[in-house]
């Protein structure tokens, strides 16, 4: 079956990932910037990064027949430092011309601090001007309740945003309704231990319904699977789900969201 | 799917799981030392599966920080999975 990947972190994983994702019926794979688990040193490491994604990553996925595309931001766990936020910022608008480049993410909070808030903020606003998709990070465990009413009171209090064209990732249980209310899509990430499981994932579709939510693998330098996707369209086949309801999920959910980006194509 | 499907997928799965729960605390009883915030948040999360609906929801909500005002100062990067009770 069909199916696109609206969020990978395919700069850390090998090539070989992308000839699984083929063969498994992958046609297209979203990346959005992310921490590659250590901080960058200045906004050059954040600059050579955006080459990354706009020009290798793209070819490499081209090898194996996948459209790749990208979305651009200092991500939340490097949002601590306000003045490199400032500077990296700066550099994004030269890349949103870019073909493979949809909007501005994976921004959000990481430990829902005042300067991660603060940085937030300023992204929504290059957003906002640039008339550009967002997709967001809600923070990991503990911190995904308080960040996820954080970030929903920043996007909500900007009257330029349009709940349709932000993307809200990994929700789980105790999130997803707060962000499915008020018109904003919804992302379930199926990452081991610490987000959905394909079966909890399937059960919040099976109580939330399918419209405006997709999911994802957000595989990258952890313990991740890229292959998530269309495994949890199994879980769906086996509980009787049938085909149409399957690819609307893995494939026109995410095709919906990602074509209010013209340059997304599939 | 029925009641008798769920159990058919799922009983298997979630009995390992569940085993692997008892095991995990008899693990930390058995161990040397004082046990954490983390603990204290398990036992009261483990108390969101007596009944009710929702029990997923609401086990997610028993490790949830439920603040709601942004701290000062992110001193690290990294989660633990469950609220320590400290403010700011």
């Amino acid at each position: 079956m069909r199916y696109i990947e609206p969020h990978a972190h395919m700069v850390s994983r090998v090539t070989d990932d992308y000839e699984r994702m083929a063969i498994a019926g992958c046609e297209a794979v979203c990346e959005p910037a992310f921490w590659a688990g250590f901080d960058r040193s200045s906004a050059a490491g954040f600059y050579d990064y955006f080459r990354q994604l706009t020009e290798h990553e793209p070819k490499r996925a081209a090898k194996f027949g996948l459209k790749h595309f990208s979305w651009l931001c200092i991500n939340p766990k490097e949002a601590e430092d306000v003045k490199l936020a400032e500077e990296v910022l700066a550099l994004i608008p030269q890349f949103l011309d870019r073909p493979n480049v949809l909007g501005i993410g994976e921004i959000g909070l990481n430990k829902n601090s005042r300067n991660e808030l603060k940085v937030l903020e300023m992204h929504v606003d290059l957003a906002a001007r640039y008339r550009q998709l967002i997709l967001v990070h809600t923070p990991h465990l503990e911190d995904k309740l308080k960040g996820t009413r954080l970030i929903l009171d920043v996007l909500k209090n900007d009257q330029r945003i349009r709940p349709e064209r932000v993307i809200i990732d990994h929700v789980e249980e105790h999130t997803v309704k707060m962000v499915l209310n008020p018109g904003f899509w919804a992302g379930m990430t199926l990452y081991p231990e610490t987000k959905c499981s394909p079966a909890r994932a399937v059960d919040i579709l099976e109580t939330y319904g399918q419209e405006r939510i997709w999911l994802n693998s957000a595989c990258d330098w952890g313990v991740s699977d890229p292959l998530a996707v269309p495994k949890t369209a199994l879980e769906m086949k086996k509980r009787g789900h049938r085909t149409a309801m399957i690819e609307k999920v893995v494939y026109r959910n995410p095709q919906k969201f990602l074509s209010q980006c013209p340059k997304f194509k599939v | 799917m029925t009641k008798q499907q769920v159990l058919d997928l799922y009983f298997l799965d979630a009995r390992h799981k569940l085993i692997e729960v008892a095991a995990f605390l008899d693990r930390v009883d058995s161990a040397a030392g004082r046990d954490d915030f983390r603990l204290k948040a398990f036992c009261a999360a483990l108390g969101e599966l007596k009944g009710g609906k929702e029990k997923a929801r609401r086990v997610l909500l028993a490790f949830s920080d439920p603040t709601s005002q942004p701290i000062t100062l992110a001193k690290g990067k990294g989660a633990v999975g469950a609220w320590s009770g400290k403010r700011g």
